[in-house]
């Protein structure tokens, strides 16, 4: 059946039909979709992880029943997990057993633009990485075949362009795969340092012999063309290439760690000049030079290999880069106009907004996290000042603290959301507590994920499916970390919410402020639209301050307005307005 | 056939994404090749929103390079000029009669172009300026904007509007099909 598939759709479908038995996963942009995805086909157990390195150590569990297993992730979750696959990598795979890292080139929503190709030569692992959906579907069933034939997890490593585009996709059914059982083996499944100097030196046989079938892999492909003109290349920007340079000779590889030296060598012999195009890093280019390979009698070295001279690594790759990058983008027509910038905002009705309108108000220095609620760091509401990665906000403000004194403490607050702080906040947190620290964590309660679009967490007691679930409440389970001082507040209550971080701020110990309030987006329980009152609103523009994308302000008659579209009535800016001039009339 | 490029600009929550699926979707059933790419996560949060979609006999790429775009499909009028490089020398605007005020203008920090969609004019003479939002209200709901739009876009292409028809009853809920085509009959007849 021919389907109009994602990247991150065809995965997942791949998957199924390669009889994927279990997912586990933490969801991250843009890698969310295919657990998504997974999660609809009932033959398969598919979870939300509590954090990617959780999703990896289920994974592999299944892998040692000899379950088919699968986990995914954005590039940063890697690092999050990458510990449990490195072990992995010694230990290997008796059910097939693939890692899913979607990077995302150009940060799109992300913090960094890491190359986790890398991830696969540290680990010493097969990378394969797709060029469209139709190879997303086709590699994922090929992982788990190569990942049993040669007892080594692997790597399928997509960008943002792969995930999120669609294409057309030629589809396949499921073959069941029954998990062949378990069986004790702890010379292959512990990695005591006996055992492991023993799978090191398999892995290095393993890697030699992944070489070896990469030069005969069927998807690295020579598609012959101009001579003059060699390009070797991967993944989206195999794409990108043949828009730009449509007639020349091409090695597109799919299995781009390890490499097939002689392949690249004899390809790099055939053609007088040749280009390597990749997105962001060196990776190929580095691994390509370093062959010197001598193929009769003449080394590729001495060829011109031209890569980063020419193409950006900084930032996304995308067919006018590359055309610009060779001299070969014709200059617009058109005059570019100054814009303004429309970056994203947080929603009108966000419960978010009243915590942040309180730490700006109050000027404290705010350690920040990832979610939505790194949009509190915009202007107007500018209530940030630190963000490092999951769960790091809580160990920041504790590092200031330790660094500065109490006084610090009492100017600091760190804000993490509620499945951030599941997925890595609670671990600070006990440190915060054990080491005997003063300061103040406030959660984001707004029980979902929400920046990925609206996953359940352990919070929220639902399912990746939505079936019921235990809920771990948050209030118990910090008061347990020994977090003495806890309140709960409801943010869209601003009063409340400024009193309660002043309470906080001032304690002695360490405090946790648990803001709940249910993303809007979820609950969709608008109510009609506020209006100002014009003969009441003095142009004081202190709702202004709230950052709301519904409110803004009547230059001409000097008052505020708000958007009947997007209010959606939470009525946080009428309990700012000091003349009442917001209301349902 | 050469390979036919629309980007579709916007506003995050106004239906860009949901346009390009079904642009892509009309040209696959007409019997094309076809793909669209588009980014997900914080974007989708009220800030720029962009998709590509291109057709053919064979398409490589997903984005459209600059320069290449047969046709802006517009869904806000600054956002038109914040892609007008994509436009290929000839290419045809579509824009909708809609402005989305971003919050540096709200804040009072920056204005909004008023004259934005004049100084386009200027460059560009290929324009159809479609009053999306009243002719939605017209059909029934004002949400059925992006529908008005597509259909200003198919009289651009050649694409069978029965096949147009036949994707949007299938993508829209099922109570708002009729609605839809009177939306996009409307859009259609624009000139």
């Amino acid at each position: 059946m021919k389907m109009f598939l994602s990247g991150n759709e065809a995965v997942a479908r791949g998957a199924w039909e390669a009889g994927v038995n279990v997912v586990s996963a933490y969801p991250g942009t843009p890698s969310t979709e295919i657990l998504e995805n997974l999660g609809k086909y009932k033959e398969i157990y598919a979870e939300l992880a509590t954090n990617e390195k959780v999703g990896l150590e289920v994974a592999a569990g299944a892998s040692f029943a000899g379950a088919r297993a699968l986990t995914c992730m954005k590039h940063v979750g890697l690092n999050v997990a990458a510990d449990p696959l490195f072990s992995m990598a010694y230990i290997g795979a008796r059910g097939g057993f693939v890692v899913v890292s979607a990077d995302d080139p150009g940060m799109h929503s992300s913090q960094n633009e890491q190359d986790n190709r890398y991830y696969a030569k540290m680990a010493k692992i097969p990378c394969l990485e797709p060029s469209d959906s139709q190879e997303c579907l086709e590699m994922a069933k090929l992982a788990f075949d190569l990942s049993e034939k040669f007892d080594t997890p692997v790597l399928l490593r997509l960008t943002t362009r792969i995930s999120h585009s669609k294409g057309v996709v030629e589809t396949g059914e499921r073959k069941e795969h029954k998990p062949t059982g378990y069986v004790k083996d702890v010379a292959k499944n512990i990695t005591i340092p006996a055992h492991a100097r023993k799978m090191h030196v398999k892995v290095e046989e393993r890697l030699k012999k992944l070489a070896e079938y990469g030069e005969s892999f069927s998807y690295n492909k020579i598609e012959p063309g101009d001579q003059k003109l060699g390009i070797i290349t991967s993944g989206i920007s195999y794409q990108y290439a043949k828009d730009i340079f449509p007639t020349a000779s091409y090695l597109k590889l799919a299995l781009t760690f390890p490499l097939p030296g002689k392949k690249i060598s004899e390809f790099i012999n055939s053609a007088d000049e040749i280009y390597v195009i990749e997105e962001n890093d060196t990776f190929l280019e580095e691994q390509i030079k370093a062959l010197g390979y001598k193929v009769s009698g003449k080394c590729a070295y001495e060829k011109e290999i031209t890569g980063k001279t020419k193409i950006p690594i900084v930032g996304e790759l995308d067919p006018t880069v590359l055309a610009k990058a060779f001299g070969l983008q014709k200059e617009s027509p058109y005059k570019p106009l100054e814009l303004p910038a429309r970056p994203p905002v947080l929603c009108p009705g966000c419960p978010h907004r009243g915590v942040f309108y309180a730490l700006n108000k109050l000027k404290l220095t705010v350690t920040g996290d990832i979610g939505c609620y790194t949009l509190g760091m915009m202007d107007p509401l500018n209530a940030m000042d630190t963000v490092v990665c999951m769960g790091g906000s809580v160990t920041a403000a504790m590092g200031l603290e330790k660094a500065l004194g109490p006084e610090m403490a009492q100017k600091t607050v760190a804000v993490i959301g509620d499945s951030t702080f599941f997925h890595s906040g609670i671990t600070g947190l006990v440190d915060m507590v054990y080491n005997n620290s003063k300061g103040t964590a406030i959660i984001l309660d707004n029980r979902i994920t929400a920046m990925t679009g609206h996953q359940e967490n352990p919070g929220t007691g639902k399912t990746l499916q939505g079936q019921d679930a235990p809920i771990i409440e948050l209030e118990p389970l910090v008061r347990s970390c020994g977090v003495k001082h806890v309140q709960l507040i409801d943010p869209l209550d601003l009063k409340q919410t400024e009193a309660a971080i002043k309470e906080a701020i001032n304690n002695p110990g360490v405090s946790v402020i648990i803001a709940k309030s249910p993303c809007i987006l979820i609950e969709k329980k608008f109510k009609p639209a506020l209006k100002v009152d014009e003969d009441k609103c003095i142009g004081c523009k202190i709702c202004l301050k709230l950052g709301c994308p519904a409110i803004s302000f009547d230059k001409v008659k000097k008052k505020s307005k708000i958007d009947p579209i997007f209010c959606i009535g939470c009525e946080v800016c009428a309990s700012l307005c000091p003349k009442q001039a917001m209301g349902h009339k | 056939m050469k390979t036919v490029n629309i980007l579709i600009c916007g506003v995050g929550g106004q239906g860009v994404l949901l346009a390009g699926d079904i642009i892509a979707e009309t040209a696959i059933a007409s019997g094309f090749d076809a793909k669209k790419s588009e980014v997900h996560g914080m974007a989708q949060r009220g800030g720029s929103v962009v998709s590509h979609v291109r057709f053919g006999q064979k398409v490589n790429s997903p984005l459209i390079r600059q320069g290449e775009a047969d046709v802006i499909l517009s869904f806000e009028e600054m956002e038109t000029a914040r892609y007008l490089q994509f436009l290929k020398a000839g290419g045809c605007l579509i824009i909708n009669r809609q402005q989305v005020i971003p919050m540096s203008v709200a804040t009072g920090q920056a204005e909004y172009p008023v004259d934005v969609v004049e100084r386009i004019k200027q460059q560009v003479k290929d324009i159809l300026l479609c009053p999306g939002m009243e002719l939605a209200e017209k059909s029934g709901s004002a949400k059925a904007v992006n529908t008005v739009l597509l259909g200003a876009l198919a009289r651009k292409l050649e694409l069978a509007p029965g096949k147009w028809q036949e994707v949007i009853s299938r993508r829209v809920p099922a109570k708002t099909v009729e609605l839809n085509k009177k939306a996009f009959e409307s859009g259609y007849s624009q000139q």
